[in-house]
């Protein structure tokens, strides 16, 4: 694996969604056994040209989401390689059971897409908002949980998920991601990113909270202060080592997600920590609040998910040191 | 239109049915004794009859699937497999005993024959519809049968499944409904009543049949060559069947749906399945 980070953190013109339906569409010309399906988001979820061209590889299932993941449970136990989209709130907390006991009880290979999490479901407010999807899903034995950074991940998660046996949820939101790798970058998954070397303090973070960690790292860089930050995108299994090494080499953990943070990536961490290396900890995240409507900037701020938050928290984790 | 001759044989492969499933349960001693009797002619004619498998080859891509939406129902199942041969009949001893191939609801990777893991209601027939997709897309000529219970049908995802299957003009799939007019807490017209629902199926876009007898062999089988033959919709066969069918301890009790079986009530019912067919 290799990643070539890039030089400049600027918005990706491509959407996310755009590269969901661009990989499913190299995906359904290079494996004949890929299908689609969608509960009435395909125009949401870029998938909708597909439809027209592929009639035969992309379900529509209608507002449907239980059902949709029974059938997904068909056509896998049929040998099938099934990606399921619908939003990040219906297929953690509406179709629960169905993913729970249709797909990973079954044992039985299934690909989710849950979109628009946490702040990322914006006008669509706080009943679409999939701020605990995480942490309801990461119980689930076996489930792998990916959240991509930007498009060069993303197009990457896709293409890697496609020959693995399992469940896969793939977080993803719809719009423009902030470029964080350059084209031709690999992963591996189960493997953080260090996207920048620190002594002092690290950053665990991912998906829309990588950029801002970013930019946090740069201002306590200003103030004498040297943060390790670290792409955790695979939040199940996560890359303890990097957690462990993380602890020991630095001495204070801040973690930042677009979740709650009860059962997301900071409970991941603190479950590490506890048993491996306690060491002070500190969350940035959505905290015993529901989600409201409003432009992304607006709840970034609202939820306390800015990079002046996660300063604030790497100077309070500093404190306890 | 099905022989006299097999007509005998189905009607004795149910009591065999019958039997074995009342054997599996009496000897863990307690079972969902009441939907897995109401189901047994409807196994026989699946097993016995309808349904192109292979017991050597569990998997066989060209074979009909079958999925019992109403997994409880299992101990039935179980008993038909055996019989025919896809495990050795001394394992229906170990249902639901600690790591058992057996287990209370229907799991695909735990019994060979079991095509989808089922248990939570409404569930099996989503995946049976996907089931049946699948091998529509795959040009197979096969058949898809799932059975779900009356008291199934008030989950709604039983009606998002029947609106799926007949959009996609799966007419190779035929659903049974086992209707026992109970449910766990009583009737089910005590509970939620279904209404018509042969009258709801049918404008769910599926051709339906009503059997007033759900243990009648030959209706059943004439029924099961009717739905084959039904082309561009999906066919479903509402079976009007007694809940705990053939066990006098059935009536004994306040609640058949999970109950408490000894063997001498296992006797007793293989005596009674006896003296009606002698």
């Amino acid at each position: 694996m290799k990643q070539i980070l890039a030089k400049n953190n600027d918005v990706e013109e491509i959407e996310m969604r755009q590269v969901y339906a661009q990989t499913l569409k190299q995906l359904f010309e290079t494996n004949e056994k890929v299908i689609a399906l969608d509960a009435d988001l395909l125009f949401a979820s870029g998938m909708r040209k597909n439809w027209a061209l592929y009639p035969d590889r992309v379900i529509e299932c209608g507002i449907a989401e239980a059902n949709m993941f029974g059938v997904a449970a068909g056509l896998s136990k049929e040998g099938m390689i099934p990606f399921v989209h619908t939003f990040s709130s219906f297929a953690s907390r509406r179709a629960l059971d169905q993913l729970y006991m249709s797909c990973a009880y079954s044992q039985l290979n299934v690909k989710v897409l849950g979109s628009d999490p946490g702040i990322s479901s914006a006008l669509n407010g706080g009943t679409h908002a999939g701020n605990e999807d995480i942490g309801f899903l990461r119980p689930i034995p076996g489930i792998t949980i990916v959240e991509p950074t930007d498009s060069t991940m993303f197009q990457w998660v896709l293409n890697e998920v496609v020959d693995k046996y399992g469940i896969f949820y793939i977080r993803m939101f719809r719009m423009k991601a902030v470029k964080i790798y350059e084209e031709g970058s690999s992963f591996e998954l189960g493997k953080a990113v260090k996207l920048r070397e620190g002594k002092d303090l690290t950053i665990i973070t991912s998906g829309l909270q990588v950029a801002e960690s970013l930019k946090a790292a740069d201002s306590l860089a200003e103030e004498g202060i040297s943060a390790r930050v670290l792409d955790m995108f695979t939040i199940k299994p996560i890359d303890e080592d990097s957690i462990v090494q993380a602890a020991e080499e630095t001495g204070a953990i801040v973690t930042a997600e677009n979740h709650n943070i009860i059962g997301g990536l900071g409970s991941a961490v603190a479950e590490v920590l506890g048993e491996k290396c306690p060491t002070p900890l500190e969350r940035i995240g959505i905290n015993e609040l529901f989600g409201e409507v409003g432009p992304v900037d607006y709840l970034r701020s609202r939820f306390e998910l800015t990079q002046k938050d996660i300063v604030n928290k790497a100077k309070a984790v500093l404190a306890r040191k | 239109m099905v022989s006299q001759e097999r007509i005998k044989e189905l009607e004795l492969f149910s009591k065999e049915i019958r039997k074995k499933t009342l054997l599996e349960i009496a000897t863990l001693g307690i079972g969902h004794v009441g939907g897995s009797m109401s189901i047994v002619e409807v196994i026989a004619c699946l097993y016995g009859d309808a349904l192109r498998v292979d017991p050597n080859n569990p998997s066989w891509e060209y074979r009909d699937r079958f999925i019992l939406s109403k997994g409880h129902a299992g101990p039935a199942m179980y008993a038909a497999l055996a019989l025919r041969g896809f495990f050795p009949q001394d394992e229906l001893l170990t249902l639901n005993k600690p790591g058992t191939s057996l287990p209370s609801h229907t799991d695909h990777n735990k019994t060979p024959g079991v095509d989808m893991t089922t248990g939570s209601l409404g569930q099996g027939i989503s995946s049976a519809v996907g089931i049946a997709l699948a091998c529509k897309l795959k040009n197979l000529d096969n058949y898809t049968y799932c059975l779900v219970g009356d008291g199934e049908c008030d989950e709604g995802q039983v009606w998002e499944a029947l609106m799926f299957a007949a959009n996609y003009n799966l007419d190779k799939f035929i659903l049974f409904v086992d209707k026992n007019a109970r449910q766990l807490d009583g009737f089910t017209d005590e509970c939620i009543s279904l209404g018509d629902l042969k009258g709801k199926i049918e404008e769910f876009g599926f051709d339906v049949v009503e059997l007033q007898d759900g243990h009648d062999i030959a209706s059943i089988c004439n029924a099961i060559n009717h739905a084959k033959s039904v082309k561009d919709k999906p066919s479903a066969i509402i079976l009007n069947t007694v809940k705990a069918k053939g066990v006098p301890a059935a009536s004994r009790v306040a609640n058949n749906h999970n109950m408490v079986l000894s063997m001498a009530d296992y006797e007793e019912a293989c005596a009674y399945l006896d003296s009606q067919s002698a």
